[in-house]
């Protein structure tokens, strides 16, 4: 794992761009650029209210997208072009980076599409070929799709009612594109049932498969034990799992830990 | 490095490196991951009687020459987290650490933990958390009088031997390691974070952390830890964890000779992973072998010895 001297200190930089995504989710732009490798996500903090982990979407400018779910996010929903934004990171074990002339496929659920676009753009500018899924549980839940389909051969979207493109969910798109794209390499981040079908997907057709794991995190430097799964710690050796690494973990698709370090179902 | 090894309780460790409370132990899977990464015993997050999320973050920061946290104690509650740390069938030692606001309380949680019959080598009391409202140094449990109810209570619930964490921020560390081992206490740990202390984000103009404040540990506390433990050592006849900033083999060597018998440690897991167990074992070993030692014990308070050979000596 690459670790970065910045990690060690909060920065502070102005917001850049507010963009409203959808009903839920807004992308911000940061007036700043970093050095982050895709896969990577930062510890954003929002003063008096709290610190949450945010997938890095883009490293130049450096962006992150929120979906508003709860407390920090909500905060973050409030926050207006000019003012300061504050993080410490990157952190966090990477996506592997495809090498020249391989050809990926790239999956993306909801938010998950953030840090798969990162991916997908820095694994194009190396030569890799990039296939892309986008799934949502509606045409309203698709985000990012042209940031996506400007670093993909082909871009593909799936939706459960069938409102934006296939019916279904990425699986439908997923396994014909394994079989006749000649993949080398499948990443997914999104909802956890969804990447635990992508992983067994992979097993099934022998092509690699990486993961991105959400879990509570506290800390995110590895030391306080909260994003624990099973002998591994999500900051730290993940978020980034491969799907083989994925499938043994005992929670994988099936519980995870509170705030408090309960284990609730997904 | 069959030089390290030493006892605890009845129990053979590999050597005298224990992880320290709250820092990886929140699963059995990242205790059982810390022993594979060399220590010789573990000690687990500090279990409440009710399931605590713990501050808001950040939860974190980094000084100049240490670390900072605020946790809060999430933990989730002394039911499931017995649930979790069941069934410990490894050769190093498990500590449990419980946390409560008052003698009570603690009488409440030592119960529980008898009662779960873990294969627990001991229990560990923290009196001295310096950044969680309604426990530790922020609601006095360090004092002489706390000390002796709470080891009271606990010593009456269990027959599992008992740790005192005691706080390297409170004046009178020595009056309060006297009150446990009277009251019946068979360890002391000294210390926890020092604190509470500060950061302020000079661009936000707001504290970093969510609680405002928290402990301080890492390198910066050592010499503080040091002089508590040879200070705890020189009049108190009871064994010693000595635990605040060991990072290296040195480092642990150098708390020894002041008078611990084991180390724990928390921060080094910060700054050089999980193998940082591993890695001070080594560098102890090294050491030990450097200078001719033969077995770990012969360490311990070495310091209080050599100083009586200095008729002159005064402090
Ligand atoms: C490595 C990593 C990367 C992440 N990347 C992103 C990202 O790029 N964009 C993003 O928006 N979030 C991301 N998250 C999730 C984010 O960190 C927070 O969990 C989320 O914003 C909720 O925080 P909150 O304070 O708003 O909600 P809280 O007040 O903590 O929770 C409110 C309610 O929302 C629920 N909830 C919590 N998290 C989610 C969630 N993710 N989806 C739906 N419901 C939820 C909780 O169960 C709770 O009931 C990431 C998490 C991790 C671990
Ligand atoms: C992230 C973190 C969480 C901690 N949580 C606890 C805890 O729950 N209970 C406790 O007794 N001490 C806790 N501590 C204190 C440590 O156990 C230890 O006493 C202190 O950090 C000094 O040792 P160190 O310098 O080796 O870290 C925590 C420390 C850190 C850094």
């Amino acid at each position: 794992m690459k670790k970065f001297e910045s990690t060690r200190i909060i920065h502070s930089n102005k917001i850049k761009k507010i963009i409203e995504e959808n009903y839920r989710i807004k992308t911000i732009e940061i007036d700043h650029s970093i050095e982050a490798l895709p896969g990577q996500f930062l510890m954003v903090w929002i003063p008096g209210v709290g610190e949450r982990p945010m997938s890095i979407g883009n490293n130049d400018p450096l962006t992150i997208s929120v979906a508003n779910v709860g407390k920090v996010s909500g905060k973050m929903h409030e926050l207006k072009e000019g003012e300061l934004i504050s993080y410490r990171g990157p952190f966090g074990n990477p996506f592997t980076l495809p090498q020249n002339g391989k050809r990926i496929l790239v999956i993306g659920g909801g938010y998950g599409v953030v840090p798969i676009y990162f991916l997908a753009k820095v694994a194009k500018e190396n030569g890799a070929g990039v296939y892309s899924v986008i799934g949502g549980r509606t045409e309203r839940d698709i985000v990012w799709e042209k940031q996506l389909f400007m670093v993909s051969t082909e871009t593909f979207i799936t939706t459960d009612d069938g409102s934006r493109g296939k019916k279904g969910t990425v699986l439908v798109e997923a396994e014909w594109l394994i079989k006749e794209k000649k993949i080398d390499h499948v990443y997914t981040c999104g909802p956890e049932k969804m990447m635990e079908a992508v992983a067994k997907l992979c097993k099934e057709y022998d092509v690699a498969c990486e993961v991105s794991l959400e879990r509570y995190m506290k800390c995110g430097v590895g030391v306080c034990g909260s994003c624990a799964v099973d002998g591994k710690l999500c900051c730290q050796d993940g978020p980034v799992f491969t799907g083989e690494e994925a499938l043994s973990i005992s929670d994988f698709g099936k519980r995870k830990r509170d705030a408090t370090g309960r284990l609730e179902d997904i | 490095m069959a030089k390290l090894k030493c006892e605890f309780f009845g129990k053979k460790l590999k050597n005298p490196i224990i992880l320290a409370s709250g820092v990886l132990g929140m699963t059995k899977a990242s205790l059982e991951m810390a022993c594979e990464n060399g220590c010789g015993g573990v000690t687990t997050k500090s279990l409440s009687i009710e399931p605590r999320k713990g501050h808001e973050g950040p939860n974190v920061a980094e000084t100049e020459c240490g670390f900072m946290n605020a946790m809060g104690y999430p933990n989730p509650g002394i039911d499931a987290g017995l649930k979790e740390f069941d069934g410990w069938k490894r050769d190093e030692a498990l500590i449990i650490s419980i946390v409560g606001k008052d003698a009570t309380e603690f009488g409440t949680l030592a119960e529980k933990v008898e009662e779960a019959k873990l294969n627990a080598a001991a229990i560990e009391v923290v009196l001295s958390c310096p950044h969680t409202p309604g426990y530790g140094t922020m609601v006095g449990q360090g004092s002489p009088e706390s000390v002796t109810e709470i080891c009271k209570t606990v010593k009456e619930k269990t027959k599992i031997p008992l740790i005192v964490k005691l706080s390297p921020s409170v004046p009178g560390e020595v009056k309060a390691a006297e009150a446990a081992k009277n009251a019946g206490a068979d360890a002391i740990n000294m210390g926890n974070s020092l604190g509470p202390a500060m950061k302020i984000d000079i661009h936000r103009k707001m504290p970093v952390l969510g609680f405002g404040m928290g402990g301080l540990s890492g390198p910066a506390i050592k010499p503080i830890a040091i002089r508590c433990i040879y200070a705890i050592k020189q009049t108190v006849d009871i064994p010693i964890i000595g635990t605040g900033g060991v990072n290296c083999g040195t480092d642990a060597i150098e708390m020894m000779m002041a008078g611990a018998n084991w180390i724990s440690v928390g921060t080094a897991v910060y700054y050089r992973g999980p193998e940082a167990f591993d890695y001070i074992a080594r560098e102890m070993d090294a050491w030990m072998d450097m200078y001719g030692y033969k077995n770990v014990n012969e360490i311990v308070g070495v310091v209080h010895e050599e100083i009586r050979k200095y008729k002159n000596y005064s402090q």
